[in-house]
């Protein structure tokens, strides 16, 4: 396959269990992108799904409208693991241009499917091929332009696939009909061709290979979406009212479903009136500073962008941080630095995000790792955000937000809206007035009155210039330093009241492994193969920054801590070690950084490497 | 027995006083200065509730200004260039507030233009008045891009380059509401601040206010000299609170009425026969001659009501977003469960 996989360790033993060939197999499927596999893909997906298998689909796309080479991965494990893996059994090659490289990447004893009229060789003797007439059976679907017949055409390899491995066709045309909305031609076409695809199969290519599907009951209850969609709801869930962003990749499609979402609804059923407001800015900097103003006035309001867009954000972050306004900032990470790769994911944007602005600025970052969190943080981020009067950031990226997981039903929210410190004009004539910026109780975190608020006592003014506790310009040295010192109580309040951090130790285990967000599954299949090689290690997932307590308790109890996150540098790595510098010297980095999530092999085996070299770097 | 005086007060209650802001920071003699005290001397005419106003800008002395009037209103000083953004944030959050901008002819025509347009664009309901003279105050006098073409300043040297016409900008982007005016004439900046007020829309007035540090020299377009010897008012208007009020007539074709969204009329005299301020083209070429023949211009250059403005575009509803409670906001338990059902 075309995508470079990650390098195998060389000195540690290869632990790689091989998967049997019963639902615990990979798929990809190659092709060419804007030629309309996507549907294909997702009902492929689907079927498995709803056949009680554990799956997860990744599409690994490039930057582009049409022409470049696409690959969609399937992975049926039905031990539950979600992680990409950098193997692959089942191949279904459709892009000339890759094939070599892709067939390459199949594992000896796998699948290809190819189609008939490429004439392709046929060179490796370890795999099974199969051929289909796919561009025949395109033109004889009664599809009648060339773009629905490169279209339809995957619905060739769906079918092949039906019989080849046993999925359920009945699942196939349940898929196909809730995409297409219950509508009979493009349903009948494209089912036709699957059917017409399976029984093409089933009278001229006899089973050779082992893989195959069978139904089972490990899905019952759970439900299949995108970390972007987990995120839209949470989002709406959590009361938004003004969400404004300018489109970038992959951050584009959270907004899109909130548009979705709050249509269906935030729309007042007796008038008409929308209950919130989407406006695309015309610059993410504008985006920002809507979300700012109307966080200012009272909105729970948000914005949803990508590295390029944060690094426009960065003004105004900077005037919502000392100005103590609350607003919600989704982080797409994609891969940078600059345009870098769009359509790629990492965690590059961690070290930015929690120090972004001049001056001393440390933010509040939420960490979702899984669909759950997607949404719990959609919610609770506007209800930090108002409690602490700042920028709360949730920091996702493109392998959670624009691909498809399994996951437990999202729970609704535990705990009604937090609005935080907010004075009403009753509050203000009872209490004579108010300082905006004095640390009343300790938190660090003042009162605030809202624009509107119809006393002459609510009046102030907000500025990112100097200022006082009440409000006032000033450039006194002692009156600046004060506020540092608040918003520095402010930080320290934070640390209590984020989401903690989700332990698992295993006794007697030495190891300690800290990492946070879309790493989860790899870091989850890692484990078992360590521990499957007797290596016990203890895991802590951190969920928010700044970090708590559990982390100063957990980074105590551990020899030695390895950091697994999928950026160059190691950023958190650098963040916990300034956070927790007794521990920093034994804080070592598992990161890498090629656009793709980490495999659990990868990590299991670069962690038994550093620890044969003795934990020295 | 001594009679205690009571204070005057406008028709909501409050008296000239309470329009108040704290002292002015800014040069003695500054343009600025006029127009804040205009702005307190309107808000008290017209009765408007401070509490129920936002002040707005960005960065730069004019951005200073809010500070100087309105003490009973919220006021946020943004960033350079970036009030537009926030002010629509702020209005969308409660679009019944009453928004009045305050920026410069830098913060608006150079590091601020892409905002100024789009805010017109998108017809986001406040008063956007640009304090505009040509040049950098705080950072010491560097032109800025409405100074004018071939003029010279003691540090920055000589323009070679021409100026952006903020009032013809506004109009390329389908502005409602177009005035220029100078900070010598408080009359008129107050009577255009009343009309401006009323207008539903952005409502843009590009205010000549001399620097008298940094670019007050007679043969500079943005000095009190220049401004008090060239200013030709093209179009005069009153400003009636409400139709029934309308006493004074003009023969015909001599007066123009425009309803006002608020039940106001701004009732235009006609200067000159050959100018319509209905006229968007009109008021563009207007502009252009004044720039070819060196006049300097003022009064309501053009006015449109009819554009939809912001709230109206994004289909808000009567209370304000930011007023709306956790029931009206968070959809229900079965929602989210109707929701998960359809993704099983």
């Amino acid at each position: 396959m075309g995508i470079p996989s990650i390098e195998r360790s060389s000195l540690a033993p290869d632990i790689h269990n091989s998967p049997a060939n019963v639902n615990n197999f990979c798929i990809i499927v190659a092709t060419v992108n804007g030629t309309g596999s996507q549907t294909a893909n997702s009902c492929l997906v689907k079927a498995c799904f709803r056949m009680g298998i554990p799956v997860s689909g990744k599409n690994i796309f490039p930057s582009n409208i049409e022409g470049l080479p696409t690959w969609y991965h399937i992975r049926l494990s039905d031990e539950g693991y979600t992680a990409r893996r950098d193997t692959t059994e089942v191949l279904v090659a459709l892009n000339k241009d890759t094939a070599a490289q892709d067939i390459a990447g199949v594992a000896s004893g796998g699948v290809v499917i190819l189609p008939t009229e490429w004439k392709y060789p046929q060179e490796r003797a370890d795999l099974t091929y199969y051929t289909l007439p796919v561009a025949q059976m395109a033109k004889d679907s009664g599809a009648d332009t060339p773009k629905l017949r490169r279209q339809v055409a995957n619905m060739v390899y769906v079918g092949a696939l039906v019989e080849l491995l046993g999925i359920e066709i009945g699942e196939i045309e349940r898929a196909l009909t809730e995409h297409f909305n219950g509508k009979r031609k493009p349903i009948d076409l494209n089912f036709g061709i699957v059917k017409a695809a399976a029984e093409y199969t089933r009278q001229n290519l006899p089973k050779r290979d082992t893989f195959r599907v069978e139904r089972i009951n490990k899905t019952a209850g759970k439900i299949l979406i995108e970390g972007n969609d987990a995120g839209a709801l949470g989002a709406i869930f959590g009361g938004f009212t003004v969400a404004a962003w300018y489109p970038i990749t992959p951050s584009t499609s959270l907004v899109d479903n909130l548009s979705e979402y709050a249509k269906e609804l935030r729309v007042d059923p007796d008038t008409g009136a929308h209950n919130y407001a989407i406006l695309q800015a015309e610059d993410e900097i504008a985006a920002l500073g809507t979300v700012v103003g109307a966080g200012w006035a009272g909105a729970r309001a948000m914005t949803s962008t990508s590295g390029p867009g944060i690094s426009l954000m960065t003004e105004y972050t900077g005037l919502a941080y000392f100005a103590e306004i609350p607003c919600v900032i989704w982080d797409i990470q994609r891969m940078g630095p600059s345009t870098g790769l769009p359509t790629r994911t990492s965690q590059g944007d961690i070290l930015m995000a929690y120090y972004l602005g001049h001056g001393d600025t440390r933010h509040v970052l939420l960490l979702p790792a899984n669909m759950q969190e997607c949404f719990e943080f959609g919610w609770r981020s506007f209800d930090l955000a108002e409690r602490l009067q700042t920028p709360v950031f949730v920091m996702s990226d493109l392998d959670l937000g624009m691909n498809l997981w399994m996951s437990e039903p999202l729970a609704y929210p535990d705990q009604p809206m937090d609005r935080g410190k907010v004075l009403s004009a009753e509050d203000l004539q009872r209490l004579g007035g108010f300082h905006r910026y004095e640390d009343d109780d300790g938190t660090g975190v003042g009162p605030r009155t809202i624009p509107g608020t119809d006393t002459p006592l609510a009046a102030y003014f907000t500025r990112g210039s100097g200022h006082n506790a009440q409000a006032k310009y000033t450039e006194r040295a002692d009156e600046w330093e004060a506020n540092l010192q608040r918003l520095a109580r402010k930080h320290a309040y934070a640390r209590t009241i984020v989401p903690r951090p989700v332990l698992d130790e295993a006794p007697d285990a030495e190891i300690g492994i800290i990492s946070y967000g879309s790493n989860e599954p790899g870091i989850i299949e890692a484990r078992a193969m360590l521990a499957a090689r007797g290596v016990k290690t203890s895991y802590l997932r951190l969920r928010a920054l700044p970090t708590t307590r559990e982390l100063s308790e957990f980074v105590a109890r551990y020899p030695r801590l390895y950091v697994v996150e999928n950026n160059f540098d190691g950023q958190m790595r650098r963040i916990l070690q300034s956070e927790e510098p007794a521990a920093a010297a034994r804080m070592q980095s598992i990161c890498h950084c090629d656009g793709l999530p980490l495999t659990g092999r990868w990590i299991a085996n670069t962690l038994l490497e550093l620890e044969q070299r003795g934990g020295q770097e | 027995m001594a009679v205690q005086e009571l204070p005057t007060v406008n028709s909501v209650g409050l008296t000239r006083q309470e329009y108040q802001g704290n002292p002015s920071t800014l040069c003695s003699g500054c343009g600025h200065n006029t127009i804040s005290a205009a702005i307190v001397a309107t808000a008290y005419e017209i009765a408007l509730r401070p509490t129920q106003v936002i002040k707005m800008s960005g960065i730069g002395c004019s951005s200073k200004t809010p500070a100087y009037f309105l003490n009973g209103a919220h006021g946020f000083n943004g960033l350079h260039g970036r009030m537009p953004s926030a002010a629509t944030g702020a209005l969308l959050a409660n679009h019944t507030l009453k928004a009045i901008g305050i920026s410069g002819d830098g913060d608006t025509g150079s590091i601020g233009l892409g905002q100024f347009k789009h805010l017109i664009r998108r017809n986001v309901p406040m008063v956007y008045i640009v304090e505009n003279n040509g040049v950098y105050g705080l950072t010491k006098g560097q032109f800025s891009a409405t100074a004018d073409l071939d003029q010279r300043l003691k540090y920055a040297g000589l323009n070679e380059l021409p100026p952006i016409d903020l009032c013809l900008e506004a109009l390329v982007a389908d502005c409602g509401f177009v005035a220029r005016s100078f900070a010598g004439d408080r009359r008129q900046v107050e009577a255009l601040l009343k009309a401006a007020l009323s207008h539903r829309g952005t409502a843009v007035i590009d205010i000549i206010s001399p620097c008298v540090t940094f670019n007050d020299n007679d043969d500079s377009t943005k000095s009190y000299a220049w401004g008090r010897q060239h200013e030709e008012v093209v179009s005069e208007f009153s400003f009636i609170p409400t139709r029934t009020e309308i006493t004074v007539d003009y023969p015909e074709g001599a007066a123009v009425d425009v309803d006002m969204p608020d039940g106001s009329v701004v009732r235009l005299r006609k200067l000159d026969n050959n100018y319509d301020p209905t006229d968007r083209y009109a008021a563009m070429r207007l502009i252009e001659d004044a720039h070819q023949k060196q006049e300097f211009i003022t009064g309501l250059l053009y006015i449109d009501e009819k554009r939809q403005s912001l709230q109206e575009i994004e289909h808000l509803p009567g209370e304000p977003l930011a007023h709306l409670d956790e029931k009206t906001l968070r959809p229900s338990r079965e929602a989210l469960a109707k929701l998960m059902d359809g993704m099983k």
